[in-house]
């Protein structure tokens, strides 16, 4: 009914391409996430959907109906700005409704749309509050309350957490998926926050420079990306590469050298890949252990930094080549700086990517 | 804690110190150049001093402004030239003042959008305010002139007007074309101001406004005025004061005409023309009062304003 699709879109800003022909397909109903390096176009894809600005070339199709041409009022979208731009000299009340007055809605309609929406999000004693009366969390929550009033076909967020402090933002994300689910409408949000994006989505879309490097469900992400950007773009800590070569090439996985000498085989799929070959070697912070006996392969080094998260403690260890490798382990580190160190690598969860197009091979799951 | 205090209250005096420093010089100007006159016209005030015989001055309290004497009123209260100059005056003041307003604002709106050649236009606009008065009020006296002004002309040349029209002279139209040239000259300066205060108005309001499919009418009264009132404001303020005390435009435009005499036409007259420097002092004197009363007011009505947006 109101899924969204883009075909091959593309915005130019003067001779600046800044998006280069994107697909996309968002179904009804379905929470999107943006993610993406800063600049590399996720505001702008958000503003060409919302028709905030022109798309230079291809389609946007609204619930099957091409809206290139269309006002983002006749789109039906709602759009929740990151800076909450909300009208300083209205209330709360006022900001909500202003948007609805000409609609052809009656007085009273407005009203319960209003209150319904404020009933919803908790503010409903902030009614007759200015903006500038309120905290950042409720202000946020009267964005997303004018954006619920207009009762829109798609909601678009550009980053709307991002000035929260941390306590608020966890719990403004759970309101908002808490939404998602009551409203049941199409949901496309822009963020810079892993967990908001893992947490949030139905469907990731991680954009690079202008491009969609890979779109599906978060987990499909963290445990399959498809390159080497994806790979390092999601998770965080980012996963460690290390560049090598293939020993040894079979059925059960790629034969591949570590620094420092050892070996790993990892589970993936080595099609059209020979003995020889440069490849880069990828595993998370948190699949690493330092648990070295059992382990499929050990990697040696020494720790250079130690970071304690308190419920974890990050090893920042230099292998034999130079490499840096994190390892993020659960508890209290029993580990100084400088001290040698093996860390277990676990086959089944290592990733290879050819070095020549830093495309992943399929891991044997 | 003493120690603390003693020693915020010695950066204070400091502070008090230096600040008198930088303000001595120019307080000392202001009160020889404003001040002296000043004073020196509230004191011909209350006198029969007259331009050809300064000497022989004589005190005589109030007459100047209010005397009965064998059984009439006499003085500037009763007098009704002053009346019909401040009449004049307020007439000049509102209605210019509103037309500049409202053709600086929509200036404004168009200077403010983005295009190609803004900032030269920008620029270009000031122009007619850049131009001295006296300079600007001349060429306007020409353009205007009955016989070989280029208005007329053209009026004519497209059969508009049949005769030529004596602008500055016709009583019909002395304050009219007085109000023109003074809405030209002075609209870039109330739309200069009144841009200022659109730059600084948040971005991100009207693209909420245009997602939700507001009409730009719509957007303009109910968002960019309230937004942009307190520029509006001290703009309206500036420029109504400084209207209040016009002379140079409307002197070298009609002269003594009485149908656009000002307050300060009024009190020139008197001083220079009849040299009865007395009287043209109290008229100088009503129409200093009348504005001292008025930036009171307005002052005070200013701060009450700023305290309710400050709360
Ligand atoms: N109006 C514009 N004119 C020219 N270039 C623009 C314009 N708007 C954006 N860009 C460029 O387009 C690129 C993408 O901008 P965009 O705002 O979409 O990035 P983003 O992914 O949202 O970044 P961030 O995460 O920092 O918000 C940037 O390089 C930016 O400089
Ligand atoms: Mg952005």
């Amino acid at each position: 009914m109101a899924e969204v699709v883009l075909r091959n879109v593309a915005k130019q800003f003067g001779n600046v391409k800044v998006i280069k022909g994107v697909d996309l397909n968002i179904a009804d109903g379905e929470f999107a996430v943006f993610v993406g390096p800063s600049g590399c176009g996720k505001s702008t894809l958000l503003r060409l959907i919302a028709g905030l600005e022109d798309i230079t070339s291809g389609d946007l199709l609204i619930g099957g109906e091409r809206v290139n041409a269309k006002t983002p009022k006749e789109r039906g979208i709602s759009m929740v700005f990151q800076s909450y731009a909300l009208y300083p000299h209205m209330t709360v009340y006022e900001n909500m409704a202003f948007g609805l007055t000409l609609a052809k809605s009656g007085r009273q309609e407005i009203d319960k749309a209003v209150r319904g929406a404020a009933e919803i999000l908790e503010l409903t004693p902030l009614l007759d509050r200015l903006p500038k009366q309120l905290s950042g969390g409720q202000r946020q929550r009267v964005a997303i309350g004018r954006a619920i009033v207009r009762n829109p076909r798609v909601f678009l967020f550009d980053e709307p957490l991002s000035n929260l402090d941390a306590a608020l933002r966890v719990q403004m994300r759970i309101e908002i998926a808490k939404l998602h689910k009551e409203m049941g409408v199409t949901m496309i949000y822009v963020t810079h926050d892993q967990v908001e994006a893992m947490t949030l989505a139905d469907k990731i879309v991680v954009l690079n420079a202008g491009n969609v490097e890979q779109v599906g469900p978060p987990l499909e992400l963290y445990h399959h990306p498809r390159n080497i950007f994806v790979a390092g773009f999601i998770g965080s800590p980012k996963m460690n590469f290390i560049k090598t070569k293939i020993d040894a090439a079979g059925p059960d996985g790629l034969k591949v050298g570590l620094p420092g000498g050892g070996e790993a085989v990892a589970r993936v799929k080595g099609d059209g890949a020979s003995a020889g070959d440069s490849v880069i070697l990828g595993v998370r912070p948190e699949h690493l252990t330092t648990q070295s006996e059992g382990a499929d392969t050990v990697l040696k080094g020494k720790v250079d930094v130690l970071e304690q998260l308190g419920e974890a403690y990050l090893l920042h260890t230099r292998l034999a080549d130079g490499t840096l490798v994190t390892a993020k382990i659960p508890g209290d580190a029993a580990y100084n700086e400088g001290d040698d160190i093996s860390l277990g690598v676990p086959n089944e969860l290592c990733h290879i990517f050819r070095a020549s197009d830093e495309i992943a091979f399929g891991r044997i799951m | 804690m003493s120690v603390a205090a003693a020693s915020a209250s010695e950066l204070t005096r400091a502070r008090v110190r230096s600040a008198w420093i930088f303000l001595t010089p120019m307080m000392i100007v202001l009160a020889l150049v404003a001040g002296w006159p000043l004073i020196r016209t509230i004191y011909f005030a209350f006198t029969d001093a007259n331009l050809s015989a300064l000497d022989n001055t004589r005190f005589i309290g109030l007459a100047n402004f209010l005397e009965y004497y064998e059984g009439e009123w006499y003085g500037l209260l009763v007098d009704p030239d002053w009346w019909n100059a401040v009449w004049n005056t307020i007439w000049f003041t509102v209605v210019s003042v509103a037309l500049e307003t409202v053709f600086g604002m929509i200036v404004a709106l168009t200077l403010n959008t983005a295009f190609k050649g803004r900032g030269y236009l920008r620029a270009a606009i000031l122009i007619p305010w850049a131009i001295p008065t006296i300079v600007s009020a001349k060429m306007w006296g020409w353009m205007l002139h009955d016989q070989f002004g280029i208005l007329n002309e053209i009026l004519m040349g497209i059969g508009i007007i049949s005769q030529p029209i004596a602008w500055t002279a016709s009583p019909d139209t002395a304050m009219w074309a007085v109000i023109m040239v003074d809405v030209w000259k002075t609209t870039p300066f109330m739309a200069l101001l009144i841009l200022a205060g659109l730059q600084i108005l948040p971005t991100d309001c009207y693209e909420a406004a245009k997602v939700d499919g507001i009409h730009p009418v719509r957007v303009f009264f109910k968002v960019t005025l309230p937004l942009i009132r307190p520029a509006l404001v001290v703009a309206l303020i500036f420029r109504g004061l400084d209207a209040l005390r016009i002379f140079d435009l409307i002197y070298v435009l009609t002269s003594n005409s009485r149908e656009t005499m000002t307050m300060s036409v009024y009190a020139r007259q008197q001083l220079v023309d009849f040299q009865e420097v007395g009287y043209g002092s109290a008229a100088s004197t009503m129409l200093f009062m009348i504005i001292a009363v008025l930036v009171v007011l307005t002052l005070t009505v200013g701060k009450v304003r700023l305290g309710e947006d400050a709360k």
